[in-house]
């Protein structure tokens, strides 16, 4: 493994009583693609939250690129575009147009002038393949396409990381491949991913590295190959055994 | 005398018109003034910072249940009295000014609620993917959140507006020369018109508040956040 691009150590978290995330040591290195596996209610998404801090951590610390995330403020800001997240709902910018939705962080954020962004976003909505669809407003498209544009977002910050929580879990099943190969070509060019899914065979096409979470914990971490093939605990095997069954 | 007399004495005698203008005036000015504070009152409410959000809420429970003719009267009878803090060299302009005050500070109760409704009409995701991209509290307000939250309480806005503009005339308590304040004359020198003069009156506010009614309800379709 390269340097680690996305480094957690010993991350704890609780909600009220409930120990969420467990002393999470965790290291992503550059380019590296990571899925991330468990039972509902595991903290997958508490995980791949905290590593930009939409949710808070009680102890431990997240470094991103060798910077600790700060606890808030205009730095966190910074900090937090340079990880692009994907959510389960897309949740594209309601009342912006799609190439609104594009633009708006790079000019913002980034300080690019409104044509030099346009030219950005036109050249990554083309990439995902729905530059046709942007003039449109984000209702006006399918939720494969709304997904699609919601990673030309994320990728419009020129992110270091991109995180998908369970990026293909609310569309139709003839829309899920769609968003599944823009996440492959992304792989592909080396982007860095920690990937929440329940695509299996995705799962072990794309991935560099399996890491299987139960219960707050990190149970096992493995390559997609001998993780499929060969779990070694059993809270992974019994969760294989039911996601592969059925 | 016929209607039409009736109606030419009064408003020959009057200056119906003029008045009913006053209270156009005085709803417009309120309504800007009660709009910006009832915004900066939102924005406080829904900020992570404790003593604003505890500030905005106080503001709202407070103006919000103090009877508007009391705060008129307070205005007048303490700032104006006691201080004689003249806002304007001109008299007349200087009690107008006071009245839009108290509107507009009584009203930015209403508006904060109406924002706030609209605020969670927003679904957390748009705050979510506002702050992944990287913008911070107030980048994301202004253009994530605020928009949207607008365009969801044009309704609720609508009727704090309609509302407003029916309580312009506790303006008479600052001695704004209004038409309630004309319409207590008249009935004072012409009580044999009552009749009239109630339509008259009357007349004159559903004029001014139905348009507000039909625009709103116009507007809240027209700009409503399709998802
Ligand atoms: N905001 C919250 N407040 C309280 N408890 C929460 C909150 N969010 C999540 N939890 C709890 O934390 C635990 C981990 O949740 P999390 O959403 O991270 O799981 P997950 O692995 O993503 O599950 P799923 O596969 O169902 O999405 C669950 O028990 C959940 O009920
Ligand atoms: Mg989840």
């Amino acid at each position: 493994m390269n340097e680690a691009l996305v480094q957690l150590k010993s991350v704890n978290k609780h909600y009220g009583s409930l120990h969420v995330l467990k002393d999470i040591n965790l290291e992503v290195g550059k380019g590296e693609v990571i899925i991330l596996l468990g039972p509902s209610g595991s903290g997958k998404s508490t995980l791949c939250r905290t590593i930009n801090r939409l949710e808070t951590i009680d102890s431990g610390s997240i470094s991103i690129d060798g910077k600790i995330l700060p606890e808030e403020g205009k730095e966190l800001a910074n900090l937090r575009a340079e990880v692009g997240m994907v959510f389960q709902s897309f949740n594209l910018f309601a009342h912006k147009s799609i190439l609104d939705n594009v633009t708006l962080g790079p000019r913002k954020v980034r300080g690019l002038s409104k044509t030099e962004a346009e030219e950005e976003a036109m050249a990554l909505l083309r990439k995902v393949g729905v530059d046709s669809q942007a003039q449109k407003m984000p209702a006006q498209l399918s939720g494969g396409q709304q997904q699609r544009v919601a990673i030309a977002r994320a990728l419009a910050m020129r992110p270091k990381v991109m995180l998908f929580d369970e990026p293909t879990s609310a569309l139709d099943p003839e829309m899920v491949n769609e968003v599944l190969d823009t996440m492959v070509n992304l792989a592909r060019e080396g982007m860095t991913m920690i990937v929440v899914t329940h695509e299996m065979g995705f799962a072990r096409r794309a991935a560099d590295r399996i890491v299987f979470l139960a219960n707050g914990e990190i149970v096992e971490q493995a390559t997609p190959d001998e993780f499929f093939s060969n779990p070694k605990s059993d809270r992974a095997k019994d969760f294989l055994g039911k996601i592969l069954n059925h | 005398m016929s209607f039409g007399e009736q109606l030419s004495t009064l408003f020959d005698t009057y200056n119906v018109l003029g008045a009913f203008w006053v209270n156009v005036q005085l709803t417009f000015w309120a309504a800007i003034g009660s709009f910006i504070i009832g915004s900066v009152l939102a924005l406080m409410r829904i900020s992570p910072v404790p003593s604003l959000q505890f500030i905005g809420t106080a503001y709202v429970h407070i103006f919000r249940n103090t009877p508007l003719t009391i705060l008129m009267t307070m205005a007048i009878l303490g700032v104006w009295t006691q201080f004689q803090l003249q806002l304007v060299s001109d008299f007349k302009a200087n009690f107008f000014i006071y009245a839009v005050i108290v509107l507009a500070i009584y009203h930015a109760a209403f508006v904060c609620e109406a924002i706030r409704s609209g605020i969670n009409t927003v679904p957390v995701g748009q705050a979510e993917a506002a702050r992944a991209i990287g913008l911070g509290f107030f980048p994301a307000a202004r253009h994530i959140i605020f928009p949207q939250a607008l365009r969801g309480s044009i309704t609720p806005l609508g009727n704090t507006l309609i509302a407003l503009a029916k309580n312009t005339t506790v303006a008479t308590v600052a001695s704004v020369a209004e038409a309630s304040g004309m319409m207590k004359s008249m009935i004072e020198f012409n009580s044999d018109l009552i009749f009239v003069i109630f339509l008259i009156f009357a007349m004159g506010f559903v004029v001014i508040v139905v348009p507000i009614g039909i625009l709103t309800t116009w507007a809240s379709r027209k700009l409503a956040v399709k998802r």
